[in-house]
C-alpha cells in the first residue's frame, strides 16, 4: 500500500474546520442519507416541469382513481395512479414538493431573520428590553404551536401565505432563546470585549465578531425547523386553513383524498409518505449536524 | 416550597394577559366588524348597526374595550355561539371530558409502552433493539399523525373490519352523562356491551394522539437512562452486588424519572393541539373538533373563546408539571 505509507510520512496539517465538521457528519449514515434524500427533493422541485410525467392539474377524464402501475387495473402512464378527477398523484406530488420546500425556506428564514435580530437584541441590551422579549416569547411557547398557528390563521384567513406566516410567528421563540443565550455566553469573552476596547461599533460586535460564533445551534434549529414548518403546514392544508384546492400541497391533497378511503388507498397513502419522508430527513440531518457542530458531543 | 408555587403562579399572570389580548384581538382584526358578523350576509341598516354597535361597546376606544372584555372573561362569560346560541363556557364544558378521556388513554399508551422500551435500550445500548428503537421512535416523532391516523383507518377500520371509522360510541347505545367520561358512564350505568363499543371507538385515536408522545418518551427515557447509568453511585450499587433488575429499575430509574416527567407533561400541552387533529379525522365530539368546526362556521365568539380555554388548561398543566417536578427533585425547589 503505497498510498498508506506516503501519507504516513507526509507531515499532517489539521483539517479545516469545514473538512473536520463534514467528516463527522458523514460518519453518521442517517444524517447522510437525510441529505441525499434532501438534495433528491431539491432537484425534483427544481426540475418539476421536466421530471414529472403529467402537469399537476391535467385532468384524465378517462382514467378515474386508477390504481398504482403495480396493482390491478394499473397503467403504465401513472405510475402512483390517478385521484378522483384523473390527475396523476406522483405528478401532483413532484409539484407538492415545490410548495412544501418553499414553506421551510420561508418559514425558516423568516423566522430565523426576525429570531436572530430579537436575540441579538435581547442579548446585548439586557434590562428591560430582554425581559421585554423575553416574556413575550414565553407567552408565546406556553401556547401549543398548532394551536397558535390556527389562531393566526383563523384571523389572516386561510391561505398558505397565511399558513406560513403563522408557522413562523409560531416558532420565533427558539430562535429568540438560542440566539439570546449564546450571544449571552459570548459576550463575557476576551476577544469580544478586546475588540470592544479596540473601539469596534455595537453592529460590528453584534453581526461581524459575536454572531458568526453564535451560528453551531442556529444552524441546527434551522434544519429541525425545516421538518417543523413541513409538518405544520401539512397540517394546517389538512385542515383546510393552510393551501386551498386544487393547489398540489401534500396536506390539502390528503384532505381532498379521504372521502375515497375506503374506495383508493392510493390516494391517501403517497401524499403522506411523501411528508413523512421528508419531514424524517430534515430530522435525520438536523440530528446529524447537531453531533457533528456540538463540540461538547465530538469525541 | 410556598414561594416556589408563589412564584411560578405569578409568572401565569403575563402570560394569561398575552393570551387575553390574542384572543381579544382575534375577533376584532378579522376583515368586517363584530356586529356584521352577527348580521350575517342577510346585511344589516346603518341606522341598526350604530346602535348595535354602541349597545355592545364596540364604538369605545381599544382600551376600554379590553378591560371591559377582561372583566367579562373574570366572570366567566366568554360570549354566546353565533350558531347554537348557547354560552361558550358551556359548549366547552360539555365537550371537554371527551378531550380528556381521549387524552389520558394516548397518554397511558405512550407511557406503558415508552417507558420500557426506552429503558431498554437504554440498557441494551448499541444493539439491534436500541437502534430499531431509535429508528421507530425517530419515525414516530416524523409522523404526520393526521396521516397516521388514516392508515390506521385503512388497516383497521376498512380492511380489518376490527374498529369503528369514527365517533365515540355507537349510536344504538345511549348513556346518561355522569363524568362525561363515556368509558365510566357505561361502567356506571352497568352497561358492558355499551362500554365495549366506546373502548373499541376509543382505542384507535388514543394510538393516533398517542403516538408522537411515545416517540418522545422512549427517546427521552434511554438518553436520561445512559446518563444516569454512568454515575458513581450506579457502579456502587453494582459492586454490592445487588441484582441488576435491581439497580437499573430501582436505583438508575428513579434519577433519570425527573427529566422523563417533565417531558411527559409537556407532552399533555402538545397532546392537546394535537386533539385538534386527531378529534377532527375520528369525529371524535371534543373541543378539537368543535374549535375547528367553529373556525370553518366562522363562529368567532366560539373561536375566541375556545382558545382562551384550551389556552388556559395548557397552562394549568404546564403549572402542574413544574409543581410536580419541585415535588420530585429538590433542587429546584429550593434554587434562588
Amino acid at each position: 500500500m503505497s498510498t498508506t505509507s506516503e501519507s504516513l510520512t507526509r507531515p499532517t496539517a489539521p483539517p479545516s474546520p469545514w473538512l473536520e465538521n463534514w467528516r463527522h457528519f458523514a460518519a453518521n449514515r442517517g444524517a447522510l442519507a437525510g441529505l441525499i434524500v434532501i438534495g433528491l427533493l431539491v432537484f425534483a422541485a427544481l426540475f418539476a416541469p421536466w421530471v414529472a410525467p403529467h402537469a399537476p392539474h391535467e385532468q384524465f377524464r378517462d382514467a378515474l382513481l386508477v390504481p398504482p402501475v403495480w396493482a390491478d387495473g394499473g397503467q403504465a402512464r401513472f405510475l402512483l395512479g390517478t385521484d378522483d378527477i384523473g390527475r396523476d398523484i406522483l405528478s401532483r406530488l413532484i409539484y407538492g414538493s415545490q410548495l412544501s420546500l418553499l414553506v421551510g425556506v420561508i418559514v425558516v428564514t423568516l423566522s430565523l431573520a426576525a429570531g436572530i435580530a430579537l436575540g441579538l437584541v435581547a442579548g446585548f441590551f439586557r434590562g428591560a428590553v430582554e425581559t421585554l422579549i423575553m416574556r413575550l416569547m414565553d407567552i408565546m411557547l406556553a401556547l401549543p404551536s398548532l394551536l397558535l398557528a390556527i389562531a393566526i390563521v383563523a384571523i389572516l384567513g386561510p391561505s398558505l401565505t397565511n399558513a406560513m406566516v403563522a408557522i413562523a410567528i409560531v416558532v420565533l421563540p427558539h430562535y429568540v432563546r438560542l440566539t439570546r443565550a449564546a450571544v449571552i455566553a459570548e459576550t463575557t469573552k476576551d476577544y469580544v470585549i478586546a475588540s470592544q476596547v479596540a473601539g469596534a461599533g455595537l453592529l460590528r460586535q453584534m453581526f461581524v465578531n459575536v454572531l458568526p460564533n453564535c451560528m453551531a445551534p442556529l444552524i441546527v434549529q434551522a434544519t429541525l425547523g425545516f421538518s417543523t414548518a413541513i409538518l405544520d403546514a401539512a397540517a394546517l392544508g389538512f385542515l383546510g386553513l393552510g393551501a386551498q384546492p386544487p393547489t398540489p400541497e401534500w396536506g390539502t391533497m390528503l384532505a381532498d383524498a379521504r372521502q375515497f378511503i375506503q374506495r383508493a388507498w392510493w390516494v391517501v397513502t403517497f401524499p403522506g409518505l411523501a411528508i413523512l419522508i421528508t419531514v424524517l430527513a430534515f430530522n435525520l440531518m438536523g440530528d446529524g449536524l447537531r453531533d457533528a457542530l456540538d463540540p461538547k458531543l465530538k469525541r | 416550597m410556598i414561594l416556589f408555587i408563589l412564584r411560578r403562579v405569578g409568572l401565569l399572570i403575563p402570560t394569561f394577559i398575552g393570551v387575553t389580548l390574542l384572543a381579544f384581538a382575534l375577533i376584532r382584526l378579522i376583515p368586517g366588524d363584530p356586529i356584521e358578523l352577527l348580521a350575517g350576509e342577510r346585511g344589516i341598516d346603518p341606522a341598526r348597526h350604530a346602535a348595535l354597535m354602541a349597545q355592545f361597546g364596540f364604538d369605545r376606544p381599544l382600551w376600554q374595550q379590553y378591560g371591559h372584555y377582561i372583566g367579562q372573561v373574570l366572570q366567566g362569560d366568554l360570549g354566546t355561539s353565533l350558531s347554537t346560541r348557547q354560552p361558550v363556557l358551556d359548549e366547552f364544558f360539555t365537550l371537554f371530558p371527551a378531550t380528556v378521556e381521549l387524552s389520558l388513554f394516548a397518554m397511558a399508551f405512550a407511557i406503558v409502552i415508552g417507558l420500557p422500551v426506552g429503558i431498554l435500550a437504554a440498557v441494551k445500548r448499541g444493539s439491534v433493539f436500541d437502534h430499531t428503537v431509535m429508528g421507530v421512535s425517530l419515525t414516530g416523532y416524523s409522523m404526520p399523525i393526521f396521516w397516521w391516523a388514516l392508515l390506521l383507518i385503512l388497516l383497521f377500520s376498512v380492511q380489518l373490519g376490527w374498529t369503528p371509522v369514527s365517533g365515540r360510541i355507537a349510536v344504538a347505545y345511549f348513556v346518561e352523562p355522569v363524568t362525561g367520561l363515556m368509558l365510566v358512564d357505561t361502567l356506571l350505568a352497568g352497561d358492558t356491551d355499551a362500554f365495549w363499543s366506546a373502548l373499541h371507538h376509543l382505542v384507535l385515536p388514543a394510538i393516533v394522539l398517542g403516538t408522537i408522545p411515545l416517540a418522545v418518551i422512549a427517546r427521552m427515557t434511554r438518553s436520561a437512562m445512559m446518563e444516569v447509568i454512568r454515575e458513581d453511585y450506579i457502579r456502587v450499587a453494582r459492586a454490592k452486588g445487588l441484582s441488576t433488575m435491581r439497580v437499573i429499575l430501582v436505583h438508575a430509574l428513579r434519577n433519570a424519572l425527573i427529566p422523563v416527567v417533565t417531558v411527559i407533561g409537556l407532552q399533555t400541552g402538545v397532546m392537546l393541539a394535537g386533539a385538534i387533529l386527531t378529534e377532527t379525522i375520528f369525529a371524535w365530539p371534543g373541543v378539537g373538533k368543535w374549535l375547528i368546526d367553529s373556525i370553518n362556521r366562522r363562529d368567532y365568539p366560539s373561536v375566541q373563546g375556545g382558545i382562551l380555554l384550551v389556552a388556559a388548561v395548557v397552562m394549568l398543566v404546564n403549572l402542574l408539571v413544574d409543581l410536580t417536578y419541585g415535588l420530585i427533585n429538590p433542587r429546584i425547589r429550593h434554587s434562588k
